[in-house]
This record gives structure tokens, sequence and C-alpha cells, in this order.
């Protein structure tokens, strides 16, 4: 029998259908991989009962000739979902102990779908940061190494635990949210496929809020096609979210057609930053080729306020962090840290309850909306963001899809940028004008650097048109045929 | 009304800001029920305690009620309107925030004509009336170092109406509290109990020479009473008087009526002045109104005090006053209405509600909708006065005996044997013996002392146990007197 953790979530299903193996094997054999590969720390509560019940029960269903669409199939959930009676803690300090009583609109469709929850993964502290260093429980490292350097290195973030476990075999898919990058990114660092969704395509009820207008579920998979399969479940209308579109949710898999003949994509100008690497513009320029070679033809477009996109997020997402986060204040659950006054248990639960990176991002968020300030800052953000949505709805008049780099370089070293915020904050460079713009973009693994770490390619696509989202990452996914993988799986570490 | 200090005369400006709870079952942005006096917390979602990943989703209902309520003050509908998020922290406000809406309210533009005692009547303009989420309680009391939460309020809908610095004295503040409150009762928009906190009233005061611009005002906060709210500006607006005519300058910060002392005090440092960094709810989308919803709601809209007023002094042509107080309630309005339905003499029924019926339940303390009499019941009374089985005295004795056994008042009148005797024969027999046993009298009032005709009337009546007819009783007696 092959690996079982090896296999995609299409070739699982079909395997499950045709009884090649059970749930349970499926399963026994994700719990097994994810013991032993406890060093990259991916997890922060595994739930391998859960999962085995899961599982039989999945086999039940398999044995009557039903089963959803994931049945049987072993994933992993960001921390960021609520999931009902299992620990929920988004990676911080100040939800202690918080178990959730509801789970969240996406997960539940999962489990509706039959999938099999293996645990709940690491990620950057309230989903803030782009190297998952930030969690309250330690650093996920990713599975790659340099070759010949032992340094681990960050999987990105803020999905960097969801990242790592599909990447290191040890979820079959995972659920992340993006809000300025922090699927397609950690994909990129961690040579999976990752897409965020149209804003309002995934319900964002029961997922711990970070900010709102810019949150986004979506998939973290090994391949395009899974990617596609998973996103058809998660997907889908909520009257529980009012930012959630009532629209029918296509079946994603049926638009990987491969044929692109005749579709144009746009290469934007304003995306070739200073201090590219050189291979990240040479792996650019690879997958222009690529999809000219399948018949597509590449337009230059402009989306000139690209350079206000960082600073622009750097006030919005803050801004409304400062108020999503004003409810962790120790009076109905998570970490209560006492004080004399109701003032002071506020300063101290706050204060020893969030990370340095979330404090740092309540205060500028506090500031950016504070009276006098709320117009300099606050507002005129918003109206950069309405420009840069403008920008998109230009482009797309001359092109179907936009293809660009998914980050300014590959995975680096745990530890660093990490006193430096600005440089940390320049991986979302390519992603966060997707997010403001509230349209769906999807990492595909494209090749190696230099130093033998993977780095992707992102398309940009129009809203709810996911479709030809999946059928041209499709075809760079085969045109790039990336079968590397990273050398610490299997050896448990 | 000028307020007289040592320097000359001062005017008042006052303008309120009115909570008023919409009716509702269920809550502004969750599906808990709302009902007053539920055991504490057990009336909340996990959206109205703030729990993570929790979303808002408005209640179409009590933004039917606003437009509602939007429309009775005669103002204008606003088709987009936004929610934004008012930030500040407080341990009964879970989510850190209030979803309420700033920049853009559902209603602005209104306009509500107040009543004054002089029977005269103003307009008093309303700036806006937007819809907002309570906070829950903090008991204080409970426990000797705790503060315990109860949630229940939490997320309940709120309309905030913000009149115009258009009040001029207390007792238009009154007028206009409660016309805004009568307003709200006939739309079913907001109970308007003051006591449960269902209607809250924030009072904005300041004082002023006649003719020359505003002067810096105060807020005072959360006065539960219309007479509280009057004794409060008055005070108020003597206290910053005097501290202007002894050279002083008032502050502009919030104050706290003291009932037990009548007095108002201040209620923040400034150390605590909030920066509620308001902005726009990201979890909510602007509020679409449709224009045909919007006249669907007009086109059920009761007829209002200011309305029924005008019909009832053309219709029934009863005096403004007497309408007026009338109409303040609706409940009083049906119920005279059905009083008066078919009758010759509608003032006459307009003065049995208002002086016998009210003077009644005032006693009692209750409200009409206690009425141990029914309206069907008053009716009843007041044609056996009309047809002149009783007379209006006998009436009133009729009466209370109704409020006392809720009998119908034929039953009384049968039970009690108060007919009214309009048999002439019998009415001269009584006549002719008083006239017989008072001979002196009778000689003196032929000598010309007129005035002891209504003597005479009285010991009639008297004899015949009040139950003559008067009128019947003037007319053989003048006739007989004259000899």
């Amino acid at each position: 029998m092959t690996n079982l953790t090896d296999l995609t979530i299409a070739e699982a299903r079909d395997g499950l259908r045709k009884k090649a193996f059970s749930a349970r094997e499926l399963t026994e054999a994700h719990v097994k991989a994810v013991e032993a590969a406890r060093d990259l720390n991916a997890f922060i509560t595994e739930t391998p009962e859960k999962a085995l019940a899961m599982a039989k029960v999945s086999d039940e269903r398999l044995a009557r000739g039903e089963g959803g669409l994931l049945e049987g199939v072993p994933i992993g959930i960001k921390d960021l979902f609520c999931t009902e009676g299992v620990l929920t803690t988004a990676a911080s300090h100040i939800l202690d102990g918080f178990v959730p009583p509801y789970e969240s609109t996406v997960t539940a469709n999962l489990w509706k779908a039959g999938a099999v929850m293996l645990g709940k993964l690491n990620m950057d502290e309230f989903a803030m940061g782009s190297s998952n260093t930030t969690s309250y429980y330690g650093p996920a490292k990713n599975p790659w190494r340099r070759p010949g350097d032992n340094r681990p290195l960050v999987p990105g973030g803020s999905s960097g635990g969801s990242a790592a476990a599909v990447a290191a075999r040890i979820a079959m898919g995972a659920t992340a949210t993006d809000t300025g990058g922090s699927i397609r990114q950690p994909a990129s660092f961690c040579g999976v496929v990752g897409i965020k969704p149209t804003y309002g395509r995934c319900s964002r009820w029961g997922i711990v809020a970070f900010a709102s207008s810019l949150d986004q579920a979506g998939p973290i998979t090994r391949t395009v096609r899974d990617a596609a399969i998973m996103l058809r479940v998660m997907a889908g209308h909520d009257p529980k979210d009012s930012t959630s579109v009532p629209r029918p949710v296509p079946d994603y898999e049926a638009a990987l057609t491969g044929d692109i003949r005749g579709l144009k994509f746009g290469i934007p100008k304003e995306y070739r930053v200073d201090g590219m690497s050189s291979e990240i513009e040479k792996l650019w320029q690879q997958g222009v080729e690529w999809l000219r070679a399948a018949g597509a033809e590449p337009v230059e477009i402009s989306l000139p306020h690209t350079k206000y996109a960082l600073p622009t997020y750097y006030i919005i997402a803050p801004a409304e962090a400062s108020s999503n986060l004003a409810r962790y204040d120790g009076v109905r659950f998570g970490l209560r840290v006492p004080g004399n006054s109701l003032d002071e248990m506020y300063e101290n639960t706050r204060g020893q309850g969030f990370g340095a990176e979330v404090r740092r991002r309540i205060l500028i968020g506090t500031y950016v909306l504070s009276a006098g300030y709320y117009d300099a800052y606050y507002l005129k953000a918003q109206r950069v963001r309405t420009l840069i949505a403008r920008d998109f709805t230009e482009a797309f008049r001359k092109c179907d899809v936009i293809l660009t780099p998914t980050a300014p370089s590959a995975a680096f070293p745990i530890g660093e940028k990490a006193d430096d915020p600005i440089a940390m904050y320049l991986n979302d460079v390519f992603t966060v004008t997707v997010n403001l713009a509230g349209l769906p973009g999807i990492s595909v693994p494209a090749g190696l650097s230099a130093d033998g770490l993977p780095l992707g390619l992102q398309l940009i696509g129009r809203a709810f048109d996911e479709e030809t989202l999946f059928r041209v990452a499709g075809v760079l996914e085969s045109a790039a045929n990336f079968t590397a993988k990273p050398p610490a799986v299997g050896t448990g570490a | 009304m000028l307020i007289e200090g040592k320097t000359g005369n001062w005017e008042i400006v006052v303008g309120l800001e009115v909570h008023a709870q919409v009716i509702s079952n269920a809550k502004l942005f969750s599906g808990a029920a709302t009902a007053f006096g539920a055991p504490p917390n057990t009336q909340v979602s996990f959206v109205d305690a703030a729990f993570p990943g929790m979303l808002p989703v408005i209640n179409r209902f009590c933004v039917e009620q606003a437009v509602k309520t939007g429309l009775g003050l005669n103002a204008t509908i606003n088709q987009v309107s936004v929610f934004d998020r008012k930030n500040y922290f407080y341990a009964d406000l879970p989510a850190g925030y209030q979803i309420s809406q700033y920049t853009r309210p559902i209603v602005s533009n209104g306009r509500i004509t107040i009543d004054l005692p002089d029977g005269k009547t103003k307009e008093i303009g309303i700036t806006r009336l937007h819809l907002e989420q309570d906070a829950g309680k903090s008991l204080h009391d409970q426990h000797p170092s705790k503060t315990y939460v109860d949630l229940n309020r939490s997320g309940i809908a709120l309309m905030e109406i913000v009149s115009e610095p258009d009040i001029r004295s207390p007792e238009e503040a009154g007028a206009y509290l409660k016309k805004l409150r009568s307003i709200l009762r006939y739309l079913g928009t907001c109970d308007g109990n003051m006591e449960e906190g269902s209607l809250r009233c924030d009072a904005n005061v300041s004082v002023r020479r006649p003719g020359e611009p505003y002067g810096t005002r105060c807020e005072i906060k959360n006065v539960n009473s219309i007479r509280y709210v009057m004794q409060a500006i008055e005070y108020e607006a003597r206290r910053q008087v005097e501290v202007i005519e002894s050279g002083g300058t008032v502050e502009q910060e919030t104050r706290l009526f003291d009932a037990s002392r009548g007095i108002t005090r201040s209620m923040r440092s400034k150390e605590h002045a909030h920066d509620y960094r308001y902005f726009p709810d990201p979890d909510l989308l602007p509020l679409v109104l449709d224009s045909k919803w919007i006249e669907e709601i007009r086109a059920q809209m009761p007829e209002l005090p200011d309305a029924k007023k005008e019909r009832f002094v053309r219709d029934y042509k009863l005096s403004p006053y007497d309408a007026g107080v009338l109409v303040a309630e609706r409940e009083s309005a049906d119920f005279f209405e059905e009083v008066a339905k078919g009758r010759k003499d509608p003032k006459l029924a307009a003065n049995w509600v208002i002086v016998e019926l009210f003077g009644a339940l005032n006693r009692l303390g209750l409200d009409i909708t206690k009425s141990p009499v029914s309206a069907k019941q008053l009716a009843g009374l007041l044609d056996l006065i009309e047809n002149n089985t009783i007379s209006g005295r006998i009436a009133k004795d009729v009466f209370a005996l109704m409020i006392e056994t809720g009998k119908d008042a034929a039953t009384i009148v049968e039970e009690r044997g108060l007919k009214q005797v309009t048999d002439t024969g019998a009415i001269e027999a009584a006549i002719d013996k008083v006239m017989a046993d008072n001979a002196a009298k009778v000689a003196e009032y032929r000598g010309g002392k007129q005035q002891l005709f209504g003597w005479f009337v009285g010991q009639v009546m008297k004899a015949t146990g009040g139950k003559a007819n008067p009128s019947m009783v003037n007319e053989l007696l003048r006739k007989k007197l004259a000899g």
C-alpha cells in the first residue's frame, strides 16, 4: 500500500469509495504522523480520539454507499475557528481555557461533508503576523530546510501551522484564514496551495475576528484540485453573517479543464517592487511563459495605487482589530488577571494576555481612530482602499486574471526580522491589495529558490470568479510540476 | 420662561435626548428575548455576550419600528443609514463597543407640536432618531467587593431621539416628553415606561441673555421621570445663572440629577473623558431601505394625537383643552369615542370621561385599561340621563355604585328604585305639601323675595328623594308659587 499520508484529498476520496482503505486507516496514519511530527509545533491541540470517532462514522456512511464530498478525509483546523467542545485559543494567552459552546459555520460545513478533525493548528496570535512567531504556544516550524543549514525556518503566517501541517503530510488539508496574505504567504513558504476566496464567499461566523472587513477563510492543500474540493464545502451563504453573499457555490473541481486558450492574464507593472530578488523576478517570468505556452495571452496592466496598499492595510486592519479585540477583557471568558479596580483588571488581563505584536496593533488601531487623527488616517485609508479596488476594476477590463509573485522572498529563519516589524509587514506587499479589494487570490507552488526553498506564484481573479482562478492555477500547477517534498517529511522532525 | 438674575433676565435653552426602548420580542442584532424582569442573564445570546466569532444580524422588525416612529415625528426617513461602533470599556458592555448610528442615522429632520398649559402650541424640531444597542446592567449592591453583571438588557434595541435646542422652559420640556411619549405609545413602538427604564432622558441645558448666542451647555444624564427632568432643568439653569453672575464660567460637562436633594452634580472627571473612536461597523452593511416598504409602513400608520385632537374638536365639538386631555393616551381617546358614538351630546360624554371617570380612576390609582366601568357601561349610564330616566345628580350616585360594584347603570337604578319621577301629579303633590308646610316662606316669596325659589326647589327635591325631574320641578313650582 502506498503511504496514506502522501495521498491528495482527491486520491483519498477515490480510494475510500473504492474501499482500497478505510477512513479509520487513513485517519490512524495521520494521527501517527501528527505525533511523529510534534517537533514542528504545527498543532496547538491534537484531537486523536475525536478523529477516530469521526472516521468510524465515515466508514459506516461509506459502507452504506453514502458520504459527503470530504467523507473520511482527515484535516486540521486553524485555531481561529471556534470548534464546539474543543479548546479554541487564537494562539493567544488571553483565550486560556476557552472551549466554545458553538461550531463555526465553515467547520460545521466541513463536518457535514464528512471531514475528520485531527486538531487545532498553530498560527500567529489573533492571526497577526507573517511568520507564526507571535503564537503564545511557540512558533510552528516550516518542514522545509535549506540544504546544509539546520536552522528552523518560519512556515509563514499567520496560517503557519496550517501550511506546515499540509506540507509535512500530517494533514491532507487545513482550514486557514487570510486578512492580508495569511493563507497565500505561508502556502508559498511551505510549497503548498492556498486560496483566499472572494470576501463574502465563506461565512465568518464563529471565526475569531481580526479585521472584519478583510478576514476571509479558505483552504490550504497540496494540490489545486484539493483546494477546489475543500473550498466548495467551506463556502456558501450564511444568514448569520451579514457580509456573506447569497450566491450558489459552483463545483470548482469541474472548472479544472486545463484549457486557458484565449484567456488574458495581466502583469501589473507596479509589482516590480524595489529590492525584489532576481529569483522571484525570474520565477514570475517563468510563470508568464507557462501560461503563454498554454495558449493564454499576457497583457501589461497598471495598478497605480499599489504603493499605498501596505500603509492603507496597516491602518484599516489594526483599527478594526483594536475594536474587535476589546471583548477580551477578563470579564466573561478566557484569562482574567485580577486587579483592585475594573480598570486595573483590564490592564492586568490585557497586558499579560496579549503578546507584543497584538498590543502593538491595538495601539496603532486605537491611535488611528482617535479624535483628531481619524480623518488623517482611517478616513484617508478608506478612500485609498476605494482607489485600490478601482484599480482592479479597471485592470479586469483588460484581463481575466492577474499573475504576480505571492511573497517577496522564500521562508526565512525563525527569529529573523523579529525586531523589525516593518520588514515583517513587507511580506504582505503582494497579497494585501487583494484583501483590500475583496478579491480572490490563490498561491500555487511554482519552483525552488537558489537555496532550495519553495516559492509560490499568485493569481488574482475577479470577485466571485474563483472558477477561472482554479482553472488557471491548475494549468500553472501542471506546468510547474512541483514535486519536491520537504526534507523533514517522514523523518519525524 | 425667563430667569431673573441679579444682573437681568436669562433665557433657558434646552435640548433633550431621549432613549426609547423599541417594542420588539427580539433584540436589535440577536434573537434573544427582551421581556422585562426576567431572572439575570437568562435572555442572553452569544452575540449579546460578545463571544469570539459572533456576528450581529439586524432585526427587521426593529428597523420597521424606527421607520414608523420617524414617520410619526414628521421626519425624513433616510433610505441609506450606517451602523457605527462606539468604543469604550465597561464591564456591562461585553463587546467593548456599542453598535449605534453616528454620522448617518435612519431618521432625521422631524418635528412635534407640543401643547402648552395656556392652550397655545409650539413646534419643537427633532434633529435625528437613530437605532442603537442597549448595554447590560452592573449590579454594585449584591456583594461587598464585587460587581455583578446582568446582560439581559445587552443588545436590546433603543431609539435615541434628539431634539433641537428649541425648548425654553421646564414646562416645555415636560410637554415635549409627554407628547413624545404619547406619540410612541400611539405607534406601539415604545411603551414609554420611565420607571422600568424603557424611556430615559438626558437634558442639555444652557442659559443666555435673550437674543444672544447659545451659552455653554451641561448634559444631565438619565433622569427617570418627567417631573425630575423639569426639576433638573430648573435647578441647572439657576445654577448656571449663579455661576455666570458671580463671575465664573459654565464648564461643559456631564452632570447627574440627585432626585433626593433636587440638585445636579458633576459626574465625570476629566481623566475619564471618553474618546469613543466611532467608525463604521465592518460586520454590518449599510442599511438600505426600499421606498416601497417605507410607503407600506406609512399606509398602516394609526391616527396620531394631533390629528385625533383636531377631529374631536371638529366632529364632537369639544374644546381644544378637553380634546387634548382625551387624546393624550390612545386608550382614553378610544374609550371616549366608544362612549360618545352616536350620542346627541358628545360633550356630555367628554365631561363624564374627564371629570367623573378620570377622577375615580385617579382615586383608585388605576389606569383606564383597568377601569372597573367599561365604555359600554358608561354609555348605558349616559343613555339613562339623556332619556330622563335619572337626573344628572342621581347619575353621579349611580356611577359611584358602578365603580364599586361593576354593575350596569340600569341594574343599579332598578335595584335601588332611583328612577326619576316624571309623573306631574306626584311632583305637584310634593310641591303642594312643601307650600302648605311653609306658608310663611310662600308669603315672603310672593312678597317679592324671589331668591327663595332655590330653597323651594331644594325642599321639593328632598321630599322626592332627589328623584324628581329637576326641570319639571322648576316649571311646576314656578307656576304654583305664582299662585
